[in-house]
């Protein structure tokens, strides 16, 4: 029985520091609408300032005054954060904010190795809680206990500064409904602004107070950002009471778990979270978004189909590609074959993320099915190439048919986690079930056929999918299909008034967009030659995003030059520097902010200004629309 | 040159800037792969020490007369990257051979890619059993001793141990997961009377070390088994020393007398614990005295196991290189196959059967020492010492 | 004019939010080709009792049939297979399409042609669609974005696409809503004219009462979730609970004092 009540209590203290840092990125989405990638990045800074300064200071006054620095430190560089990038962009689509966030994250990352150095960090025990308190025969750590108080505290000053005060009352009213604060006349800038740096604070609290029980180092910010979305969406967006009771919840069910299923604790919480999310689409504690109102941003000029001369332009810039074997080697065309399977993936998201408005986070999963689906068919059915080409894809289908069907029954960030859920639940079967998927090692021996094997073969072959598949693509956008679709994201309510069942349609272009990447994964794996869990991976579902939101959301096929400039970028950095991170990272962040729209967005927009000149230069492959903002 | 405008027509000034510098034509190229960004606390000492290897080698020099020169590449933690990086060493930097590695899913892709492209590869330091075994090929040679070679050495000592109850902590991945099954297979095979009470697998990099600590002390075994490393480690070591976890329970544990994972962990080193790893400082052999020297004049740092790793690396690979005095694949794995070099920690061979050196690590204890984790009572096992017979191994490996 | 049958029949139609009736066991009916307004005061339940009839919101009780077929707690896009156009209080349209797209949504959708992924849209029934922006005068607007047009010009797009599915009811929640005087009189007259050449049942809600009084053939009055008067202008106009309801509105006036506006 002791047993089980210390059990309990240590799922508490792992709640405690998951609760911080999760009612942070809740406190400042339900406020400012930003999905804040970079959360574990500040907490993951809030760690190494309170290593360095408990390091320095001794005494029970230098650690506990470290920690609260520290955070205070951090929240600092948060406001920071705040006013130089974030105010530019809050008008933007929302993924736009986590586009930059993104890139901050990816900067943080080598900037600490940069300034703390590579090794991982052993900090100091918390003075006055260094040993553990007997409780029947079983050891609880005393700074458990600690944690186990902490949170609920921490919950109260929250619970108080939002009931009590006239920041909170204002901070509750713009969680409900933003427009109406700014209706109230608030300065909603400074509004934004403190709710940021007091989500940055939380979060740099929960890293600072990691220093007793874990090691310091650059990763940190990856282990704990996604597990912090996850207890944010079961505990509902905003609720700060949802996030306490999700932490809790997740706590204590891997703290049980893995006495009954040891291996469990990998995909738990996923597997909580789409349970949740099914059950309950807006999460425990959650309310119901308010009824789909215009996504800002949103354009006004309307999509139409390229122009004869356009065309033209389109197919030169094609035949310029296809002409690169004779004049580049087998390097350069591996890479160009790559960039061109990343163009697949990155149109297959885009269709669902312009068209159909569902912005999914879990793409890679597609990607990776179809590229396990050639991994299991040829290996295991020893079947030919082309027959491998034809049906590898359809495992997407089918992973994007199941999962799909679930996650259209959402939207928003709901839908954004939901897809997530299911990318990370697949990934860790590829990763755990070794005997099958062969584990992290993979499967190995893919390479393609006499007739592909040569760089130059292989590139076309990879050139004319992704052509046929961007042209095929566009061909849905302007199809009935594609309409009805796009109606469904424009207004919900006018489609289902009009005969549109939206879910179905939604299915359906989950299911296009899922083979789709399907196509691109299997072509990747005769790239490779190889399949590995990572092409499943969240990174790579965060790339196709990156691609999609780099190209311009609002167009038709933006995406195209977004994977071109993102792949081409982020091969040749990795190539040339080891801080790749640090510059794609700034790159990212600086388009942001100066194209908004995106590369072939902007494009467009100067385009627009300067028509009727409007020459269709070789990188518009996709067409204009145009936006009054 | 021409190879590096593989983004035509793109608007991109910055491609312009990326002309590396080339070498002369009679140079000498090894390519480099190794996961630089994502596991600086590994790569970083190991870079250093093929830096040193390479300095040593074109100072006495070179090979055949001909300058060395290594060209590194990051590959971001990811097989398909570093895929790309080793085309790129291949096909536009025209390397005579690929080198390097950490992770063992790298590994493979690399040795993969290698075995297609008919591209000698030296793998570094990627501990799958896979890589020389079951998915072996014959342009990969590795050099680091095994996931199995290791399990052997533990395995010598801990079924010494009178414990008869043990428990399993290993991350959950192909890496902890062959790790402990070869581990149990080899010490029920020497102990047939021990049971195993419990395992327990958390998610690497990411373990929840309260729950995990609580549950393997509910089973009460008499020794446990640990696979885990890095920041996994710390926490795993914190919350059992705070539970007292290890009191009065032998731990047998992979990899973490190197000072790679060792060193952080302080004054919170646990005490005795079986570990394989590398006790730089109480080596005492001519060969590391020179190493060690060298290594510390020009860093100012002590070497840690991928140091060593490093050094070796590029030591052989020149050794590989001078034998063969071509840069033919064939004429390298020839030269390589049974070939013996001189190392930091004695004499090392490449074995024709299954091409993996017999590199050995040292087995010992852990202590603390002036606040800092150490290891003691340490000897060094040779690796040819603790692979399993030609018969075994010929199953093991297919055909080339 | 003969008697039409009967297209909707509304019957004990029963809702209630958290133990407050929003509306409290309405029955009507409307007859094809008939003008039917719904009144009432704020409050009254009028949008509640509107999103009930076209599957928007289910009743705890009560039945809604049209042309006999039990349509109650269906889904809005069932109801409108079976010809119910509709309108909404705030506009909702597709704001990144052109107006004719817009229309031409509503006609692929008509034709059950939503999963066809190779044709091309712009060419499906895109005369018919020129067709209804023509018949609400908005001909002229058929290739400008949806996202440009003033709110009158939606309030006219949204009835082009009510009409599309060739509709037998249609359903305009507060058509005029947000238009000035001049434009709001110009759309019902359009809708009248509309609705009677072909035929089709019009239910609206109305907080113009000039709107109310020179369009509709019948009233029917509101008041806290019940019915309280039925009938034709004149006599709703005359009952005097209604004016109890209205009073101090002023809302409830002859039509005919407005200049220009004859009877």
């Amino acid at each position: 029985m002791a047993f089980y009540v210390v059990q309990f209590l240590t799922g508490l203290a792992s709640a405690a520091s998951l609760f911080l840092v999760a009612s942070g990125l809740s406190i400042i989405f339900g406020v400012t609408r930003i999905v804040n990638f970079a959360h574990g990045a500040f907490y993951m800074i809030g760690a190494y300032i309170a290593f360095t300064l408990t390091d320095r200071f001794s005494g029970a006054f230098g650690f506990w005054g470290g920690i609260v620095v520290a955070a205070f430190a951090v929240a600092l560089i948060g406001v920071l954060v705040e006013m130089v990038l974030l105010r530019r962009i809050y008008h933007v689509p929302e993924l736009f904010q986590l586009l930059a966030t993104f890139g901050l994250t990816l900067m943080v990352q080598d900037l600490v190795v940069l300034i703390w150095g590579p090794d991982d960090l052993v900090g100091r025990r918390a003075p006055g809680f260094k040993g553990a308190v007997d409780f029947f025969g079983q050891a609880i750590p005393s700074y458990d206990l600690f944690l186990i108080v902490l949170g609920p505290v921490v919950l109260g000053i929250l619970w108080l500064l939002f009931q009590r005060t006239r920041w909170g009352v204002l901070v509750r009213a713009a969680t409900q409904d933003r427009d109406m604060v700014a209706a109230l006349g608030v300065n909603q800038k400074w509004l934004f602004t403190s709710v940021f740096a007091v989500g940055v604070f939380l979060a740099a609290l929960g890293g600072a107070l990691q220093i007793p029980r874990d090691a310091v180092h650059h990763a940190m910010d990856l282990r704990i950002i996604v597990e912090v979305f996850v207890v944010v969406v079961i505990g509902g967006l905003g609720s700060i009471v949802g996030a306490f009771v999700a932490a809790v919840l997740v706590s204590e069910l891997n703290a049980f778990g893995i006495l009954i299923f040891p291996k469990i604790s990998i995909i738990l919480v996923f597997l909580v979270m789409a349970v949740v999310l099914i059950v309950r689409p807006w999460g425990l504690f959650g309310k119901p978004e308010a009824a789909a109102r215009r996504t800002p941003g949103l354009t006004v000029n309307p999509w139409r189909p390229l122009t004869q001369n356009e065309r033209l332009g389109a197919l030169a810039a094609l035949i310029v590609a296809a002409a690169l074997p004779l004049f580049a080697g087998n390097y350069a065309l591996t890479v160009g074959s790559e960039i061109a399977i990343f163009v697949i993936f990155a149109v297959s998201l885009h269709f669902l993320m312009s068209v159909g408005g569902l912005a999914s986070f879990g793409h890679a999963a597609y990607f990776g099915l179809g590229a396990y689906g050639i991994a299991f068919l040829a290996k295991m059915a020893g079947l030919p190439m082309i027959v491998c080409l034809l049906l590898g894809p359809l495992l997407g289908l089918m992973g994007a048919a199941v999962f799909g069907f679930f996650a259209v029954q959402l939207s928003g960030v709901y839908f954004a986690m939901l897809t997530l859920a299911f990318a990370q639940i697949v990934w860790s079967i590829a990763f755990q079930w070794v005997s099958v998927t062969g584990g992290d090692n993979g499967i190995l021996g893919l390479w393609p056929e006499k007739w592909a094997a040569s760089p130059s073969h292989f590139y076309w072959l990879a050139l004319g999918v992704a052509a046929l598949v961007t042209c095929g693509l566009r061909i849905a956008v302007f199809s009935p299909f594609g309409y009805a679709l796009r109606a469904t994201r424009d207004s919900l309510l006018r489609s289902e008034a009009v005969g549109i069942n939206a879910k179905r349609m939604q299915w359906t272009a989950f299911v296009i967009a899922g083979t789709t990447a399907g196509i691109g994964g299997a072509l990747f794996a005769y790239l490779k030659g190889s399949v590995f869990p990572d092409n499943l991976g969240i990174s790579l579902s965060v790339d196709a995003l990156v691609m999609v939101l780099l190209g311009g959301v609002e167009t038709v096929s933006g995406a195209v030059i977004g994977a071109i400039v993102y792949k081409a970028l982020n091969i040749w950095l990795v190539s040339q520097t080891d801080l790749s991170k640090l510059v794609l990272g700034a790159f990212i962040m600086l388009i942001v902010v100066v194209f908004p729209k995106g590369i072939v967005g902007t494009l467009e927009m100067l385009l627009q200004r300067r028509k009727p000149l409007a020459p269709p230069g070789p990188t518009i492959l996709a067409k204009p629309i145009e936006s009054a903002e | 040159m021409r190879a590096r405008n593989y983004f035509v027509g793109a608007a991109f000034a910055l491609l312009a800037g990326g002309m590396a510098q080339s070498a002369m034509a009679q140079d000498i190229k090894i390519g480099e792969i190794n996961s630089y960004s994502l596991l600086p606390a590994f790569t970083e000492p190991y870079r250093k020490g093929w830096q040193l290897a390479v300095e040593e080698i074109n100072a006495a020099g070179g090979i055949n007369g001909k300058k060395l020169v290594v060209v590194s590449k990051d590959d971001s933690g990811k097989p398909a990257d570093a895929q790309t990086a080793a085309n790129e060493l291949v096909s536009s930097e025209g390397v005579a051979m690929l080198a390097g590695t950490f992770l063992s899913n790298i590994g493979l892709a690399v040795s993969d890619f290698a075995n297609q492209k008919k591209v000698f590869f030296l793998a570094a330091e990627p501990l799958t059993d896979a890589i020389t075994w079951s998915k072996g090929n014959k342009y990969t040679f590795r050099l680091r001793p095994s996931n199995y070679m290791q399990a052997a050495m533990l395995v010598e000592a801990a079924s010494k141990l009178p414990a008869k109850r043990w428990a399993t902590i290993a991350p959950n991945y192909e890496y902890g997961q062959s790790a402990v099954a070869v581990f149990k297979k080899l010490m029920s095979e020497k102990r047939p009377d021990i049971q195993w009470v419990d395992e327990q697998w958390p998610p690497q990099g990411k373990i929840d070390a309260g729950p995990v600590v609580q549950a393997v002390a509910a089973a009460n075994p008499e020794a446990i088994l640990n696979v885990t490393f890095g920041a996994d480690l710390v926490k795993l070591v914190r919350e059992g020393n705070t539970r007292g976890l290890f009191k009065g329970r032998e731990v047998v544990s992979f990899l973490t007398g190197e000072p790679e994972y060792l060193d952080p962990l302080k004054d919170e080193t646990p005490e005795g614990w079986i570990v394989t790893g590398y006790p730089w400082y109480s080596i005492k052999t001519p060969e590391h005295d020179a190493f060690l020297k060298a290594y510390q004049a020009k860093y100012n740092d002590y070497p840690r196991l991928g140091s060593i790793v490093g050094y070796q690396t590029i030591k052989s690979a020149a050794a590989i290189l001078a034998k063969a005095n071509s840069t033919d694949p064939e004429k390298l794995i020839a030269a390589a196959e049974g070939l013996s070099v001189p190392s930091p920690l004695g004499e090392v061979t490449f074995r024709k059967i299954d091409h993996q050196s017999t590199l050995g690590a040292f087995v010992g204890k852990t202590a603390l020492k002036d606040g800092k984790g150490v290891m003691v009572e340490s000897a060094y096992k040779k690796g040819s010492d603790y692979l399993p017979g030609d018969a075994e191994v010929e199953k093991l490996r297919p055909k080339d | 004019m003969s008697v039409a049958p009967t297209l909707l029949a509304v019957e004990g139609l029963t809702k209630s939010y958290g133990g407050i009736h929003a509306v409290r066991g309405v029955s009507f009916e409307l007859r094809a080709g008939e003008i039917l307004a719904l009144i009432g005061p704020n409050g009254a339940g009028k949008s509640t009792c509107f999103d009930m009839l076209n599957g928007q919101n289910r009743p705890d009780s009560g039945h809604v049939r049209l042309l006999g077929e039990e349509i109650t707690g269906r889904k809005p896009r069932e109801i409108w297979r079976l010809g119910v156009g509709r309108t909404f209080q705030i506009t909702a349209t597709f704001a990144t399409m052109t107006v004719r797209e817009n229309v031409q949504v509503a006609l692929i959708s008509h034709e059950q042609r939503l999963f066809n992924l190779v044709g091309s849209a712009a060419r499906v029934a895109r005369e018919e669609a020129g067709r209804l922006l023509e018949l609400v005068g908005m001909g002229g607007y058929a290739d400008r974005p949806c996202g440009e047009l003033a709110y009158g010009d939606l309030k006219r797009l949204e009835l082009a696409v009510a009409l599309a599915n060739q509709p037998k009811l249609l359903l305009m929640d507060e058509p005029t809503a947000g238009m000035a005087p001049r434009e709001r009189i110009d759309l019902m007259r359009l809708t009248a004219s509309i609705a009677r050449e072909k035929s089709i049942g019009v239910l609206f809600t109305e907080h113009d009462m000039d709107v109310v009084f020179e369009h509709a053939d019948r009233i029917i009055v509101l008041n806290r979730g019940t019915l309280i008067a039925e009938g034709s202008p004149e006599a709703v106009r005359s009952n005097p609970q209604v004016q109890a309801v209205y009073l101090g509105e002023g809302l409830v006036y002859d039509a005919r004092h407005r200049e220009g506006t004859p009877a």
